[in-house]
């Protein structure tokens, strides 16, 4: 009886979420369908069955030049993932091996620098880069975007670290390991899963930043997110093209993301929630 | 414990992140706060000059800023409800034992990743399109006149689109808290003969409470600074009826050339997150002390 009634529960509880979540996946369902549709055919009404071409994506390549946009978001995004991880490694190591008093207001201040909104630093950070040259190039976007992200890796990288048992540093320490030593053997291979989540989140932020993205770029720095921005401007019928522009943007960070569901509850709640 | 030398050397390995953050903090709001004294405009350099407060008062005597603040207000609101109460419901759902729950969870959360132009114009050109939109197809089916949504109702449409984005972190926060309730306590109640709303009321709801806390602060952070899709959907109009601050500062700044309007926007923007931001370090700085 009590068997009955849990698989009939779970019967209305999954159909109820399977319908929930198939409403929410549609747009980007329907976008990835549209993509195999040619021009005529996304517009001529509502259709799951796409005659499977790929023209859209071809064409996607060939008119506005795919490829160039898919590698400056990967430079800039894996780029300013490294720099910021050489940068932070250090600090959150030393903060959560060698606490100090204020090592708790420092943590706060650094996560006060996330919270200021970008529009009010909007022309200042304009008249820099466009005076020194920084405008559109690869370099001046991969050092903003790890400005922005740096205070998230910070901490994400502190909240892994302060796992890590302090004893068995003391004991290397004990056994006359150098600071150095105690980096390489002791530390790394215990702070690598750390180091790896931390990497995939950023990239993903990284990658899906679009306020900086489109406004410090125009055509040779410009991402994947400039790129689709271009499209909003009408110009004849592209659903199709719009539909694979915009499946070969997110294919790869949706991927990513579905490996890094735990990693993300954790980063973007700075620890608060596990 | 720590001795001299490991207290010196940890300094030097904080020194390069606190000076990149100190100096990417104050040096451009320095210049922003500057500016906003300052009437600027390099279109138009003859009339330029200190002007103390004047900029800032546009934000009560010209329409375009009050109404700017609203809709950042409107959004950040209404995306809040709809995430909260929606991540709420379907935390709930997801954590009954369902068929394919790995799979379900994917679905859930995919949205959550695709950039902010890509949503946009997703919503724009494929669901809300007054022609070839599928609510359009919808609204043809049950023979009703299809919605203008960009037209009509611009800022609705960007509160949707908002709200798809992010009703995928609120769910996936709520339902790691929820997973973490004790399972004993649920079994306690269930045996006590609680109903599912009282348990729900008196037992998972507090449980929740401070997840519900941390999606609300960090998501009002995000909401402030709304801005690739008002750029790809309605590009701030018609009118100024779907800008919000962020969108305003940026027309000021990069398309009038209105440098100190705009800085005193940025600096309304500043004092608005800062409120929240207070919040914030205080539910997290909780944390921290454990």
């Amino acid at each position: 009886m009590a068997r009955a009634v849990t698989t009939r529960h779970k019967t209305i509880a999954s159909t109820a979420a399977w319908i929930v979540a198939l409403l929410i996946f549609f747009p980007i369902l329907y976008t990835i369908i549209t993509s195999f549709k040619s021009e005529q055919e996304a517009i001529q009404g509502f259709s799951l069955l796409p005659s499977g071409t790929i023209e859209s994506y071809t064409e996607v390549e060939a008119q506005r030049g795919y490829f160039k946009f898919f590698l400056n978001s990967v430079v800039l995004s894996v780029g300013s993932t490294i720099v910021a991880l050489i940068i932070a490694i250090p600090a959150a190591w030393s903060m959560a091996f060698s606490p100090t008093k204020r090592t708790k207001d420092i943590l706060m201040w650094m996560l006060s620098t996330k919270m200021m909104p970008a529009v009010a630093v909007l022309f200042p950070i304009y008249l820099i880069f466009r005076d020194t040259g920084l405008l559109d190039s690869r370099i001046g976007l991969t050092v903003m975007l790890m400005l922005i992200n740096l205070p998230i890796v910070i901490w994400m990288l502190y909240t892994y670290f302060r796992e890590i048992p302090g004893e068995i540093l003391e004991a290397a320490r004990m056994d006359g390991a150098s600071l150095w030593n105690e980096i390489i053997y002791v530390l790394t291979p215990m702070a690598v899963p750390g180091i790896a989540s931390t990497m995939l989140l950023n990239i993903i932020l990284a990658w899906n930043e679009a306020f900086w993205t489109i406004r410090l770029t125009t055509t040779d720095a410009a991402p994947l997110t400039a790129f689709i921005s271009s499209f909003s401007s009408p110009q004849g019928l592209f659903w199709a093209k719009l539909s694979a522009a915009s499946t070969l943007a997110i294919a790869p960070i949706l991927i990513m993301g579905w490996f890094s569901q735990k990693q993300l509850v954790r980063g973007l709640t700075f620890g608060a929630v596990k | 414990m720590a001795t001299q030398q490991t207290r010196s050397i940890a300094r030097f390995m904080m020194a390069p992140s606190v000076i990149l953050l100190f100096v990417w903090m104050i040096v451009p709001l320095v210049f922003t706060l500057w500016f906003s004294f300052l009437q600027y405009n390099p279109l138009n350099p003859i009339r330029d000059g200190f002007v103390w407060f004047a900029n800032y008062k546009l934000f009560y005597s010209n329409p375009a800023f009050l109404q700017s603040i609203l809709n950042t207000l409107a959004i950040v609101v209404s995306v809040l409800i709809i995430t909260v109460i929606g991540g709420i419901l379907l935390a709930l759902l997801l954590d009954q034992p369902i068929w394919g729950q790995g799979v379900v969870r994917i679905l859930v959360i995919s949205p959550f990743f695709v950039m902010p132009p890509v949503a946009a114009l997703v919503w724009k050109n494929m669901i809300m399109h007054p022609q070839y939109g599928v609510f359009a197809d919808i609204a043809r089916f049950f023979g009703a006149d299809p919605i203008d949504w960009f037209g009509q109702h611009p800022l609705t449409a960007v509160i949707l689109i908002v709200a798809w984005q992010w009703l995928p972190f609120a769910t996936l926060i709520l339902l790691t808290s929820l997973q973490s309730l004790d399972t004993e306590q649920k079994e306690a109640a269930e045996m006590d003969g609680a109903g599912f709303l009282s348990r729900f009321w008196y037992l998972t709801l507090p449980h929740m409470s401070r997840a519900i806390t941390v999606v609300i602060l960090i998501q009002t952070i995000f909401l402030l600074s709304v801005y690739a899709e008002i750029l790809v959907t309605t590009n701030g109009g018609p009118g100024y009826a779907s800008t919000n601050l962020p969108f305003l500062v940026y027309q000021k700044a990069l398309l009038e050339f209105k440098i100190g309007q705009a800085s005193a926007g940025g600096i309304i923007a500043v004092i608005l997150a800062n409120i929240v931001a207070f919040f914030v370090m205080r539910a997290v700085g909780k944390n921290l002390d454990k």
